[in-house]
């Protein structure tokens, strides 16, 4: 009966941080943060009004070993039902809209954080997830290597030029200069993209997004809780999340394409009962590297395969396009917040279609779509579709 | 949390894996969890093509030597093309596993989904226990370069003088489950062993005897857990998930009062609540209370709700938790017995007491008949509970 039908929306955000660095507070202060504005946000007291809460982080990006121990206190779910999921924040919201579609649970707190700042060898954490038999004793590869083969596939196959790649990159740096989460943000041309060197070929530095420290909490709820707790719930219409392989496995990826943002987007398409290409407003679309954010759009079958660079051109893609892409200005603009990161692009389509996105705020928007990725070297993928 | 009455879909557990439990594997983790997970599927007369989402349980990254380490196990896990994700409460990892993948079924979102732990816990350089180096707080408690031996020496301690038991009663538990765990194909540490052997064990830390601790391990186990109507397709006997209960403590724990488990009570209050159970001391016919230590199995019977608080110690001198006691605890033999290869360890469990309640436990098989179980297993700092409440 009713509460298996029920929707799952969003009722309640906070964030702190989008900064290249937070020496004046701890993980846990962030998460701290965050937390308490989502509350405050969704006029609720977690310590009676949320029935779980969802955390989402990785052990080493933290240097703790069991770094779930850190999760209760800040978000306020000590002694209650609290869980860690090692992934990205989506799929942490992917567990709350199923806890609440189970009907035993009306509220659901989510919260991820990313602390890279304060990381020191960052790209030896990054050889710990790269293959201990296959591809760790090839001695101080740049895990980044990944995606920029990922890219040259890319574009064979679909004769998106270098210039596309830096295309991407002028949009999204000057569309972050309205917002104000985007460190990043820088106002470029295309000559200057590409007149800088590579940094993995073939993007420059340009084309691959930085890190930056962020904590977001999301308050979701089911359908008669939202409409008691706000008057503006954004409904998760669908959620999918998808792993094409295991890092182990790189021989079964398809090169330059990325399967896993297919079978993610299917999941939340069919989920919200639609066939094929959902009509939405705007979309938050990965875009850590450049190439990604063209790729993610085909893949996500918003756009047909091969077309997304002729749409970039054409300036479709613009805040004022025909499909406003990452008007946020993206991860290339607001940097990539480890696992906070797909809750950062959620966030922005939250503010979009709650009309509080501010000075890169969209016109008569109802529907959007976040895809993101985790990032190299994996081929796990989300997708949110969100809709007012 | 609520009872959902409406609820459409009862979640079964249709088919178990596992693999021997041992030290030193060859098999790399993604083979490990391949293993368990084919079995399970052949159990359950399924292929991988049958699937529809996965869920994964391991705990430390460090163990393995993998960061991401959901993303290293997927493609062994069976998450090729498949909605896969990595849950973990440390410890209590193993019993969660199953109960993330409750409400993947129980929500509709997923109708099939393969339930793989895995533990490599062996490759760990000079000994697993320097993982347990970097479980502190940065910032208060590293410093100190505590170990974790220590703090729930502590706590055996604290329950022995809270409750008056005495070191030779807490090792018959040590007894009982190696004893049991003689019947277990995949077991490491079986043995035969009488009170005297546990007392004249190497003393790791004082009260903790070596036979007092279960044993650094590598393995993996692996359920299926469907939907009411796939399992009615698949199986005569599936075996139903009832309830399930996951509490998380503060990480203060030397703030606590460590004689007993709030933070299991509490889940445990839950599962029962979503299962219906009142009197889970009478309702319960069979437990797997997670045990990788000897006081631990008893703290938990009591935080099940199975026993009175400090009356557990009291009731294993009479045999009650025996295999053919009032009420058989670790029938499989446990942590203590099978081996602790920590996710992997309470997934175990669960498929203990799947095998239990569908009478295909073998020379394990309980005296009684039995028609509800529970399983709990336990993580991080002594802060994590996480309980799953089965029936047949």
């Amino acid at each position: 009966m009713g509460v298996l039908m029920s929707r799952v929306a969003i009722v309640g955000v906070g964030w702190y941080g989008f900064k290249p660095t937070t020496i004046d507070v701890s993980f846990q202060d962030m998460m701290f943060e965050s937390s308490a504005r989502a509350y405050a946000n969704a006029k609720i007291d977690p310590r009676y009004d949320v029935d779980a809460f969802v955390d989402c982080q990785e052990d080493m990006w933290e240097g703790i070993a069991i770094s779930d121990e850190f999760a209760p206190e800040p978000i306020g779910g000590a002694l209650r039902p609290t869980f860690t999921v090692a992934g990205d924040g989506l799929e942490g919201i992917a567990h709350a809209y199923m806890l609440i579609k189970t009907g035993h649970f009306n509220v659901v707190s989510v919260e991820s954080h990313g602390k890279p700042s304060e990381i020191k060898t960052l790209q030896d954490i990054y050889r710990f997830a790269l293959d201990p038999l296959h591809v760790r004793p090839l001695d101080y590869v740049n895990p980044l290597f990944y995606a920029g083969l990922d890219a040259v596939a890319y574009m064979k196959r679909t004769g998106a030029k270098r210039e596309h790649l830096a295309m991407v990159a002028v949009k999204n740096k000057n569309n972050g200069l309205s917002n104000e989460r985007a460190s990043f943000s820088t106002r470029i041309d295309l000559d200057y993209v590409l007149s800088s060197s590579y940094s993995i070929y073939p993007m420059t530095n340009y084309e691959i997004a930085p890190f930056s420290d962020a904590s977001i909490t999301f308050v979701l709820a089911n359908e008669d809780y939202a409409k008691k707790l706000t008057e503006n719930p954004v409904w998760i219409e669908g959620i999918g999340y998808s792993t094409e392989t295991g890092t182990g496995a790189t021989e079964w990826h398809e090169w330059g394409k990325m399967k896993s943002f297919r079978s993610a987007a299917l999941m939340a398409y069919k989920m919200a009962n639609l066939n094929g290409n959902p009509q939405v407003d705007f979309a938050e679309i990965e875009d850590r590297f450049s190439f990604m954010e063209l790729l993610a759009l085909e893949e996500t079958m918003l756009v047909k395969e091969g077309e997304a660079h002729k749409m970039l051109e054409k300036g479709d893609l613009n805040r004022d396009g025909f499909l406003p892409v990452n008007p946020s200005g993206g991860s290339l603009s607001m940097g990539v917040q480890l696992e906070a990161t797909g809750l950062s692009r959620l966030l922005e389509a939250y503010l979009q279609l709650t009309g509080k996105a501010g000075n890169h705020q969209l016109k008569n928007v109802r529907r959007g779509l976040v895809a993101s990725w985790r990032g190299v070297p994996t081929y796990t993928s989300m997708v949110a579709l969100l809709s007012v | 949390m609520r009872s959902n009455i409406f609820m459409k879909d009862r979640v079964a557990i249709v088919g178990a894996g596992i693999t021997t439990f041992m030290r030193r594997a060859l098999e790399t983790p993604r083979e490990l969890a391949w293993e368990a997970a084919k079995m399970a599927l052949d159990s359950a007369g399924l292929t991988l093509s049958d699937i529809d989402c996965v869920v994964i349980g391991s705990a430390p990254d460090t163990f393995d030597g993998m960061h991401l380490k959901g993303e290293y196990l997927g493609d062994g896990s069976g998450a090729i093309n498949k909605p896969m994700t990595r849950v973990y409460v440390g410890g209590g990892t193993g019993v969660f596993v199953p109960e993330s993948a409750y409400w993947h079924v129980a929500s509709g979102v997923c109708k099939k989904v393969l339930v793989v732990a895995e533990e490599k816990m062996s490759p760990a350089h000079p000994h697993p226990q320097y993982v347990f180096k970097y479980i502190w707080d940065p910032i208060i408690e590293r410093p100190l370069g505590p170990n974790l031996l220590w703090i729930f020496a502590m706590e055996m301690r604290r329950y022995m003088a809270k409750c008056g038991a005495k070191k030779e009663d807490i090792a018959l538990v040590s007894v009982k489950n190696k004893r049991n765990a003689l019947d277990h194909p995949a077991a490491l540490t079986a043995a035969n062993i009488t009170v005297d052997d546990v007392l004249k064990s190497e003393t790791l830390v004082w009260p903790v005897n070596l036979l007092d601790v279960s044993p650094v391990t590598d393995g993996a186990a692996a359920l299926i857990m469907t939907s009411e109507n796939v399992a009615r397709e698949i199986t005569d006997s599936p075996v139903w998930v009832d309830g399930i209960g996951f509490t998380l403590e503060n990480q203060h724990w030397y703030n606590r009062e460590l004689a007993f488990p709030r933070y299991l009570n509490y889940a445990a209050r839950m599962a029962y609540k979503m299962a219906g159970i009142e009197r889970p001391w009478k309702e319960i016919d069979v437990a797997e209370p997670y045990d990788p230590f000897d006081y631990k199995e008893l703290h938990h019977i009591e935080g099940l709700m199975l026993a009175r608080p400090c009356e557990a110690w009291k009731l294993v001198r009479e045999g009650y938790f025996d295999r053919n006691g009032e009420l058989p605890t670790s029938p499989s033999g446990g942590l203590l017995g099978v081996g602790n290869p920590i996710a992997a360890a309470g997934l175990m469990k669960v498929a203990e007491l799947f095998w239990q309640l569908r009478y295909e436990a073998g020379k394990r098989q309980v005296k009684k008949p039995v028609h509800k179980a529970v399983a709990n297993a336990w993580g991080d700092l002594m802060q994590a509970g996480t309980v799953i409440v089965l029936s047949n």
